[in-house]
């Protein structure tokens, strides 16, 4: 009857331990109890015979726990034989001992608070080599779009309009939606503090204020980071790990002037029309919901409109557009010919290239604030 | 060679096999059959579908009709838990290795292991530098991750990995291709050695001529959306075209006569 499991059954006689091994001494079948095979009491023999007859399958793990049962056995100054091999088990047996697997090389053991520094003084190079490379990327950028503003024939055209269609037009649902809530949420609960003081007809200026300096642009902003920036990467990148890019270097073409060029491009020219249209649904969000909850109809909320901000409230939100796009594809590109050859590099550079995105778009917009409030505007 | 093996049960066995991509028929009423432990090699055009008819038979792709058996058990009939038993009963290896770039190669002849026995982690671990040591790599390439090797390295490392659960078949995907004649001449002798130390059957989707000659005790040629399956001797004999172009063409003829020169100093 043919066994689940392998088995041995140790017998001592005259000095010599005799170990009967059976059953199926496979992968998939071999468990604690065949793995201690080696652990077995040896008692007072000098000798050990491994009788092999009754074992019905064998394959390497099997093999090489016989063999390391025969060398443990053996350093110990004991004989050690195995008796009663099939010639197909006696072949097997007989490779895998020729392996002579010195053992994996154990991977270099760590000291935790070592390794703790380690990567801090890592991290904190990468973010130097980071800023550094991406400053370089910056200023190539740059050269190129001057050369390219003087040979405007050399622009891929083609790539440009796609670039815009993807990243504009076909942003536009979401970031209208988006900027409609946020209109919404600003009137609500802007309504909901000023009624306290009787001046609801202030809402306008909050949601006029609010959306058209800065929630129009940061969001359009997060947006298009999350949408294009990190499509850029996944693009680009995906390029890189086949090579594609290394033949377009090597045909003779600027892999700046035909993938990064066109994207920062159309991101540039995007970004201010997808903010023009996020003011207008988030003024939209904020009028409709004056209309249904503070009874401010729309006649008068364009009229308070007017009166409530300038026009630049309006070019400042328009004014940093363009910027953040150019940073937005600056990023997304540059992570993306960053990506080494290997898929968990796109995904690992994907992430990246959104949030560092996000966050210069995030501190740029701090700066902008600091600038405005001293300029007074 | 075993004279009783002819009437052995095939250990894979294709009837009647359609595949089609939309409109366009790759194979047409295919039949094969295959025999326990003998290599045989897969040729044909660009287009035939060889890579196809390896991801049917391993269950990564679906044919149209007909009906596919390993070790005697039809395929499209097998629930999950069959589908498990059968896929730890062979290894495949894919054309650049196609090892997982997260993880090291140790880790990567490990996972089968993990997945498919309670071995200990020493004794994975024992095991691993086993399969690695056949598949004739050096311990130092065991910590290092896939994109740190070379081409070659990287293709013995998925061979190891397809070794891991010692399978009876080994599924190759153009073992030599992108090697060097040095190393794809190496490669057919470790895949020789392990065929004739192991047991396996083997069966490779193969360009190289050399490889045919060398190690594959039958081929089978992609033509006509159906298999011509013979030694190359026979095959020789068939009047299709492609197959007179391939054996007859100036690579066809090197390669024969290679062949013949190691044997007759061997």
């Amino acid at each position: 009857m043919p066994s689940e499991t392998p088995w041995v059954e140790a017998k001592e006689h005259a000095g010599t331990l005799l170990l009967a091994l059976g059953g199926p001494w496979i992968t998939q079948r071999i468990g604690a109890q065949a793995e201690a095979l080696g652990a077995t009491p040896h008692g007072d023999a000098r000798r050990v015979e491994l009788d092999m007859a009754a074992v019905e399958a064998m394959d390497t793990a099997g093999a090489w726990l016989v063999i390391k049962t025969v060398k443990h056995f053996r350093a110990l100054g004991l004989e050690a034989d195995i008796i009663g091999a099939s010639a197909a088990t006696a072949g097997l047996i007989e490779t895998v001992a020729k392996t002579d697997s010195p053992g994996l090389p154990a991977p270099a053991p760590e000291n935790a608070l070592i390794a703790v520094i380690v990567r801090l003084g890592a991290a904190t190079f990468f973010v130097g080599r980071e800023a550094r490379d991406l400053t370089n990327f910056l200023g190539h950028t740059v050269v190129i779009l001057f050369r390219l503003a003087v040979r405007p024939w050399r622009l891929r055209w083609t790539a440009l309009f796609s670039q815009l269609e993807q990243t504009g037009l076909n942003a536009l649902p979401i970031v209208g939606l988006i900027s409609f809530l946020i209109g919404v949420v600003l009137a609500y609960q802007g309504a909901d503090q000023l009624a306290r003081f009787g001046a609801q007809i202030f809402t306008v200026n909050l949601v006029a204020v609010g959306v058209l300096r800065e929630m129009a642009i940061l969001l359009t902003a997060i947006m298009v980071a999350g949408r294009s920036g990190s499509a850029f990467t996944a693009q680009i990148g995906t390029m890189t790990v086949n090579e594609e890019v290394d033949a377009m270097r090597a045909i003779g073409l600027d892999p700046m002037e035909v993938l990064v060029a066109p994207r920062v491009l159309a991101l540039v020219v995007a970004m201010p029309l997808l903010t023009f249209y996020a003011d207008i649904m988030g003024l939209l969000g904020g009028a409709v919901m004056a209309t249904a909850v503070l009874d401010i109809s729309f006649v008068r909320f364009a009229r308070q409109l007017s009166e409530a901000v300038s026009l630049w409230s309006f070019w400042i939100g328009i004014l940093k557009a363009p910027i953040f796009g150019f940073i937005i594809a600056l990023v997304g590109c540059y992570e993306g010919l960053k990506v080494s050859r290997s898929a968990e590099s796109v995904g690992r550079q994907t992430t990246r290239a959104v949030v560092e995105g996000v966050f210069l778009v995030i501190v740029l917009d701090a700066m902008f604030s600091i600038m405005f409030s001293y300029l007074k505007i | 060679m075993d004279p009783h093996r002819d009437r052995d049960p095939p250990i894979i066995r294709i009837r009647d096999l359609t595949t089609r991509f939309g409109a366009q028929v790759i194979h047409e009423n295919l039949d094969l059959d295959i025999r326990a432990r003998e290599v045989i090699g897969i040729v044909g055009g660009s287009g035939t579908g060889k890579s196809v008819l390896l991801r049917e038979i391993v269950g990564l792709m679906r044919p149209a009709s007909g009906r596919i058996e390993v070790f005697g058990q039809d395929t499209a009939a097998l629930d999950d838990a069959g589908w498990r038993a059968l896929q730890r009963r062979w290894g495949l290896l894919f054309q650049d290795g196609a090892l997982f770039s997260s993880l090291t190669v140790a880790q990567n002849v490990e996972v089968p292991l993990k997945e498919h026995s309670n071995l200990s982690h020493a004794l994975r671990r024992d095991l691993v530098g086993i399969k690695l040591a056949l598949a004739g790599l050096p311990p130092e390439a065991a910590n290092k991750y896939p994109s740190e090797l070379s081409g070659g390295m990287r293709k013995r490392a998925g061979l190891a990995r397809a070794l891991a659960l010692d399978p009876e078949i080994l599924f190759l995907d153009e073992p030599t291709a992108g090697l060097d004649p040095i190393g794809a001449s190496r490669f057919d002798d470790l895949i020789g050695q392990l065929q004739r130390a192991l047991g396996l059957t083997v069966v490779m989707i193969t360009h190289d001529l050399d490889s045919l000659y060398a190690i594959c005790d039958r081929v089978a040629v992609l033509t006509g959306k159906r298999v011509k399956l013979g030694t190359i001797e026979a095959l020789l004999r068939e009047p299709d075209p492609w197959i007179q172009d391939y054996f007859n063409g100036p690579r066809g003829r090197a390669a024969a006569n290679t062949a013949v020169r190691l044997e007759s100093i061997d």
